[in-house]
């Protein structure tokens, strides 16, 4: 972990930064991992350059037309009343700027109970399930000792608020449109949420899940997938933020005082 | 009759609201003190910022060594990463808001940022004051945990990989704070610095003697982790609006410090 050749590593990269990800070459052209953007790639969409960039992978037409329409059902939701999406709001009310507010709610999508961290911890756990079904264990023992020892939700299953996830048929309707349906950890995916129904456990397959099932299928590594993720939700930010900021001033869900519910130490003086 | 209204629960604070508008608050109390009727103008502010985290008024010794700290880590000077980050956003006239949130990324990071500092609380809450707890924790470090959104550390949480000997301000910073905590971590810390930097071949780095104030303050890690990201803001803060002043032009560009190692060349197509 530590081996790393540090001595004199910070006088090697002064001034010396070296790369294969791009450059611009200023009044002349621009390249973005080897390939000349403004005219070999002029031709690709903003999403194939998007997981190009990150993958290093030109992706197909077809596939970067399916994770665009995952996108689509997966993580535009116009909800303001949705904590990430109510940073863009909180921010149009205040009369703040488009850009804060995306780049405010984006950060606050590497949240835990959904978006970024769950997107990780979902890729991880059905991963991990399918190894320990290729190394020979019984999907039922996997899935008994996950959820009697760890007393905690597998990521990719359960929902906030609601149990059941809306987005799951379309998503269904779009890997059969795709072809990738028989993709094993989709399948998988499918399997375990079939376990916990059979089992009347509430924990049914949310978006989470079933996309980060489709990502490792489509061989996006976990920190791929992660990165590609990173601004799923803009289109539904930007949607809360445009309306906040075109209503009046401050109207976003105002609170009055009695809203703050204080349950803390009782009225004293402070002493010097 | 009408639903009842959802509230925001909260031990930090209470308001009474203005008889002529329930939108305003005529008294606002902090943990039980008034915040405009009492405190303003005998609290100071590193006492205040202690209460609010804290609920409590911290005892003369606890106000003294948090503001040491705070003093100690408000400026990481211009060649930070955080305050780096902040005066790009001051030299192409970006919001100032920006600025300071482009120097919370990298400052949130786990190489001189608020994740390594609350990752070296973690080794606090696990070694304690125990040499032998650290030694053994040091020589063979992994971070627990699955994978997750933090990339993986490359180095142990609160030593500066890239140190040959411990910097003078660290020491410095060690040595005043040591004094005030009597018997805590910082001090022990002081007596055993040289035995972990052998065993780490690492000096200790500021994230370091921070993350020993804040567990002799009695602060959580993640109490830890928001108060290192907010504190270290005024240096980039100010970094970020001199830069500004100053301009693109005055600030480095690294002009010919890049080299594309597959460089297609100039295309054909014209």
């Amino acid at each position: 972990m530590f081996s790393m050749e540090r001595e004199n590593l910070l006088q090697n990269f002064e001034d010396n930064w070296v790369t294969d990800r791009g450059a611009w070459f200023a009044g002349e052209r621009v390249v973005l991992r080897g390939k000349d953007l403004l005219n070999g790639l002029f031709d690709q969409s903003w999403m194939s350059i998007w997981l190009f960039s990150i993958t290093g992978r030109l992706l197909t037409e077809e596939q970067v037309e399916f994770w665009s329409r995952m996108w689509v059902i997966c993580a535009s939701f116009p909800e303001p009343r949705l904590w990430n999406n109510r940073v863009a709001a909180l921010t149009g009310t205040a009369r703040s700027t488009a850009a804060l507010a995306i780049g405010a709610a984006t950060a606050v999508s590497e949240a835990k109970t959904y978006g970024r961290q769950a997107d990780v911890g979902a890729y991880i756990f059905i991963t991990q399930v399918k190894g320990l079904i290729d190394s020979g264990a019984s999907l039922g023992e996997i899935l008994q000792k996950q959820v009697k020892n760890k007393h905690e939700v597998p990521m990719g299953f359960g929902r906030p608020i609601i149990s059941v996830d809306e987005r799951i048929p379309p998503v269904r309707r779009l890997a059969e449109e795709f072809g990738v349906k028989d993709g094993e950890h989709y399948k998988l995916a499918l399997g375990i949420d079939r376990w916990f129904v059979e089992n009347r456990y509430r924990l049914r397959l949310n978006v989470g899940g079933i996309s980060a099932a489709l990502a490792a299928d489509a061989g996006f590594s976990v920190r791929e997938y992660n990165m590609i993720a990173t601004v799923a939700f803009s289109a539904g930010m930007i949607a809360c933020y445009g309306d906040a900021v075109s209503k009046p001033t401050g109207s976003f869900f105002p609170l009055r005082c009695e809203r703050v519910n204080y349950e803390g130490t009782c009225s004293r003086k402070w002493e010097n | 009759m009408s639903k009842k209204k959802e509230v925001i629960r909260t031990k930090i604070w209470k308001e009474t609201p203005e008889p002529d508008n329930p939108f305003a608050a005529a008294v606002c109390e902090c943990a039980g003190f008034d915040v405009y009727g009492d405190l303003l103008g005998k609290v100071s502010w590193i006492e205040y910022l202690y209460l609010l985290f804290k609920l409590e008024p911290p005892t003369k010794e606890q106000a003294k060594l948090f503001e040491g700290i705070a003093v100690a880590i408000a400026n990481p000077g211009p060649r930070d990463l955080s305050v780096r980050a902040a005066m790009n956003g001051g030299v192409g006239g970006s919001t100032s808001a920006s600025c300071l949130m482009g120097a919370l990324a990298p400052g949130a990071g786990q190489y001189g940022g608020a994740r390594e500092l609350y990752l070296a609380m973690l080794l606090w809450e696990k070694c304690d004051k125990s040499l032998d707890k650290w030694m053994a924790t040091l020589t063979d470090y992994e971070k627990d945990g699955p994978i997750e959104v933090w990339p993986d550390i490359e180095h142990i949480p609160g030593f500066d990989p890239y140190g040959k000997s411990c910097s003078r301000p660290i020491i410095k910073t060690l040595q005043y704070l040591s004094c005030l905590a009597n018997n805590g971590a910082l001090e022990w810390l002081k007596v055993h610095r040289e035995e972990l930097e052998t065993v780490t071949g690492s000096p200790i780095a500021m994230t370091g003697v921070a993350a020993a104030a804040f567990v002799d303050l009695g602060f959580t890690a993640d109490q830890g982790e928001m108060l290192f990201l907010l504190l270290r803001l005024p240096g980039a803060a100010a970094h970020a609006l001199e830069q500004k002043e100053y301009g693109w032009r005055n600030y480095p560009f690294f002009a010919d410090g890049l080299t594309l190692q597959n460089d297609p060349g100039p295309s054909q197509k014209s």
